[in-house]
């Protein structure tokens, strides 16, 4: 039923070294060009060094029965007997230091920043659209641009709350946006519980390293929540909207609602009345004033969206509109993570903040142009190819690891649809050491940073490392066999300043 | 606590009760089939009228043969009171309140839902080639219900969740006495014989009441056996004890004094109670057993009924 990813690794009584740690020409996380620690990570290798590979194996188990045992599992779609999976985590932490940190967090926050004003400015002016910088067709024809939002004015004028970026390291060392998720990102339960997992399995690896904490983040997310509820309201109540039990992501949205101590509702359990969302409880209907819905927009309300919906609650628009309930994240906010709008980010943050992006996009060929759709088409074979409004890596073509054939294929679907399709250079992802084959050995990963816009913008200092376990792959989701560290910011020296400067 | 998740727990403890209990009646029938003189051929059909989905399993199986019947009451997904069938359903409502039960009771029942998902692959034959299969499943429907007891604190929780055991309970063990009614004895000469009275232990054995019956009663009197299991005050799966203790969560939930009835459910439970608690079985049989069990079932259905529409099924005044 539940299957062990760990169950390829046997136990050998070799200590641990990194002499024949490969780099393979990457830029790796821990372990530098020299074959030497990187100084963040310098500590925590010298102590796994000292460690017998049975004894890793053995930590490993004991995280992976914890995960079990506490029931983090993950169910995987395409799998018609809805098997669930325990995510795959592996022990060996990642480390990044606080100056890159500072650096992650400034970029993070004038990123989140930029797009908000986009949003806004999409269902309002939209200036960027009439001034040209974005494509008004580009915008109008995208599958989440959201016609019944136009003119909303959400609380604060924050759209959106909640926010997982994407990013990943080239082989020079540079750190790219892969990807904005602004509708439902997902995966920052496992942020915490991983930090948990590894405290109790592997406690000694935390002396004397002075980690962030991620632990706050529940009560971070209600305050960010409550912050929306309507003027007026004594004791505010949140709750947090999910699909259900069969969403791939349901262990994440019961652990947020018990953190937080707010209800887990189904859409059944709503209904409106009386100008307002309510909830049926055994005492009757009890007045919600903030919804942190982990339902796409267009199951939000059958009225106003997909009309077969089972899992929205019908009224629920009107209510939005009229200011008597809130919304995280605000409806509409996919229109700017569509992976073709992505592209125009960099000018976004030029336009409305008159800045240069911090973080760098990764360079992408948008298909709807004449001149980038041939150049895909002649050198699909080296490039990523990505619908435009898919997640989890669906549908996605990974040039150098297709057949010519399956690259043809592809290029004829991309140019049945080039607006739906966008091109990236495949990179050279940065690896960090998986405990693999009775050593240690060098994985592709990236990082997806959590970022909570409420009265301020907060970056939790961590984020889900995912990391492809498969040797060789770079497909990191966790639909595609990908697993995740534990990733460790370090404390700023005290030399250094405030550490939360922005 | 929200409607739904009530709602949940009280068909997860409904579920799993009806899992243990299916397995009870099948160890009824088992037991008189044993007992039963040589040459005499085995009666199944009883099993399937007391479900009262005759129909169902008659265009599905045809005659109601051992195999069959074993089938379709422990292995048939199709059939939604099969064990299995109520395992799961238990589970699937357990995994939607998973942040409100204890993680003992979430572990008990998945473990029960795997090892009976496992074991009913092997089919009724290799399955029932002894009774460990159906000891099993009352181990693990005790095992449950002690987890409820044990790990759940007295609030609405767990009022839901023993409201649906107890009325999945009394409802069980009035079907199990149908079981005797059904089971047609070789000629009306046997009454009082024997035979009767085994099959009258067997009764009281699968409802795990024959050591409590003889303390109180000692030898075998169809009267008293019927009494014992529709009106003992005081045996858990007594009729009369079930309801009892359901009308008492019940004002535990909404407030109201007992004696008196905030509601519909409150009403009917409380009704149902005076007339267990002021007949005698003397008066029951006098009336004929079957046609009692009967009223009582269609009674408590509508218990069932009220419980839904008060706390489950709650709308408001012209909504849609």
């Amino acid at each position: 039923m539940i299957a062990n990813p760990t169950e390829f690794l046997t136990a050998d009584s070799g200590v641990i070294g990194l002499q024949d740690y490969a780099l393979d020409g990457f830029f790796d996380e821990t372990i530098g060009p020299n074959g030497e620690p990187r100084a963040s990570s310098r500590r925590l290798i010298e102590r796994i060094e000292r460690m017998t590979y049975a004894e890793l194996v053995s930590r490993q188990h004991a995280a992976e029965r914890a995960l079990l045992h506490l029931g983090i599992t993950f169910q995987v779609y395409s799998d018609a007997q809805g098997t669930e999976k325990i995510f795959p985590f592996d022990i060996i932490p990642r480390v990044m230091d606080a100056a890159e940190w500072r650096h992650i967090e400034r970029g993070l926050k004038q990123r989140i920043c930029a797009l908000n004003l986009f949003i806004h400015d999409i269902y309002h002016d939209q200036r960027i659209l009439k001034e040209n910088v974005v494509p008004p067709e580009l915008i109008l024809s995208a599958r989440s641009y959201r016609a019944a939002c136009a003119g909303l004015n959400p609380p604060h004028n924050i759209w959106c709350h909640i926010v997982g970026t994407d990013l990943v390291r080239d082989r020079d060392g540079t750190m790219y946006v892969l990807e904005d998720n602004l509708r439902c990102p997902s995966g920052v339960s496992y942020v915490i519980e991983n930090r948990r997992i590894m405290k109790s399995t592997f406690p000694s690896l935390f002396q004397n390293v002075p980690i962030r904490s991620v632990s706050d983040y529940p009560g971070r997310l209600l305050d960010t929540l409550l912050h929306l509820a309507p003027a007026g309201i004594q004791n505010p109540q949140a709750v947090v909207l999910t699909p259900g039990v069969f969403n791939s992501a349901y262990f994440e949205h019961s652990f947020l609602a018990q953190q937080m101590g707010v209800e887990l509702v189904e859409g059944r359990d709503l209904v409106v009345h009386d100008g307002h969302v309510h909830m049926r409880t055994t005492r009757g209907f009890e007045r919600v004033d903030v919804i942190y819905r982990r339902v796409d927009d267009d199951f939000l309300d059958p009225d106003v969206f997909r009309p077969d919906s089972m899992l929205g609650v019908p009224g629920l628009m009107e209510v939005y509109k009229a200011g008597r309930v809130a919304l995280a994240n605000a409806p509409g906010t996919g229109v700017a993570d569509d992976k073709v709008v992505y592209a125009y980010v960099p000018a976004m943050i030029k336009f409305y903040l008159g800045e240069d992006a911090i973080l760098p996009n990764v360079p992408t060929y948008l298909c709807w142009r004449e001149e980038d759709l041939a150049y895909v088409c002649d050198h699909i074979e080296k490039l990523v190819v990505k619908p435009a409004n898919e997640s989890g890596g669906y549908g996605m073509l990974v040039g150098p690891a297709a057949s010519s054939s399956e690259c043809q294929a592809f290029a004829e679907k991309v140019k049945q649809n080039p607006r739906n399709y966008i091109a990236q250079p495949t990179l050279a992802l940065s690896r960090a050491p998986v405990i693999a084959n009775g050593r240690l050995e060098g994985r592709h990963v990236d990082l997806r940073p959590y970022i909570l816009y409420g009265k301020d913008i907060f970056v939790l200092p961590g984020g889900l490392t995912r990391v492809a376990l498969r040797k060789g792959s770079l497909v990191v989701n966790s639909s595609q066999g990908g697993g995740s560290k534990d990733t460790w910011v370090l404390a700023e020296s005290p030399s250094n300043g405030d550490a939360t400067a922005c | 606590m929200l409607s739904r998740v009530a709602e949940s727990i009280y068909w997860m403890c409904r579920y799993i009760e009806r899992a243990d209990n299916v397995a009870r009646l099948i160890t009824v029938n088992l037991n008189f089939i044993l007992d039963q003189p040589a040459g005499q051929s085995e009666q199944w059909e009883p099993l399937v009228n007391i479900t009262a989905d005759d129909e169902w399993f008659r265009k599905k199986y045809g005659a109601p043969d051992r195999l069959a019947v074993l089938n379709f009451l422990t292995c048939d997904r199709e059939y939604a009171n099969s064990i299995i069938s109520c395992l799961r359903n238990a589970r699937e409502n357990a995994r939607s309140v998973r942040e409100v039960i204890s993680m003992e009771m979430w572990e008990c029942l998945n473990r029960f839902y795997l090892e009976v998902n496992q074991a009913v692959g092997s089919g009724p034959e290799a399955l029932f080639s002894s009774q460990d299969f159906l000891a099993a499943i009352r181990h693990y429907g005790t095992l449950f219900a002690g987890c409820l007891d044990t790990t759940m604190s007295r609030e609405e929780p767990w009022y839901f969740g023993r409201l649906g055991q107890l009325i999945e309970r009394a409802d069980k063990t009035s079907r199990s006495l149908d079981v005797k009614y059904f089971h047609l004895l070789p000629s009306v000469q046997d009454v009082g014989t024997p035979l009767d009275e085994n099959q009258w232990a067997s009764l009281l054995r699968s409802a795990s009441a024959l050591l409590m019956y003889r303390q109180k009663h000692g030898r075998i009197i169809p009267n008293k056996v019927v009494e014992f299991l529709i009106l003992d005050p005081n045996f858990p799966r007594a009729m009369l004890h079930c309801i009892t203790r359901a009308e008492e969560y019940l004002h535990a939930i909404s407030g109201a004094p007992m004696g008196t009835y905030s509601n519909a459910a409150e009403q009917r439970t409380g009704q149902i109670r005076a007339e267990l608690a002021y007949t005698s079985a003397a008066d029951i049989l006098r009336g004929g057993l079957h046609e009692f069990l009967d009223r009582f079932q269609f009674k408590l259905n509508r218990v069932g009924d009220a419980i839904h529409e008060i706390y489950f099924a709650l709308q408001p005044a012209g909504a849609r």
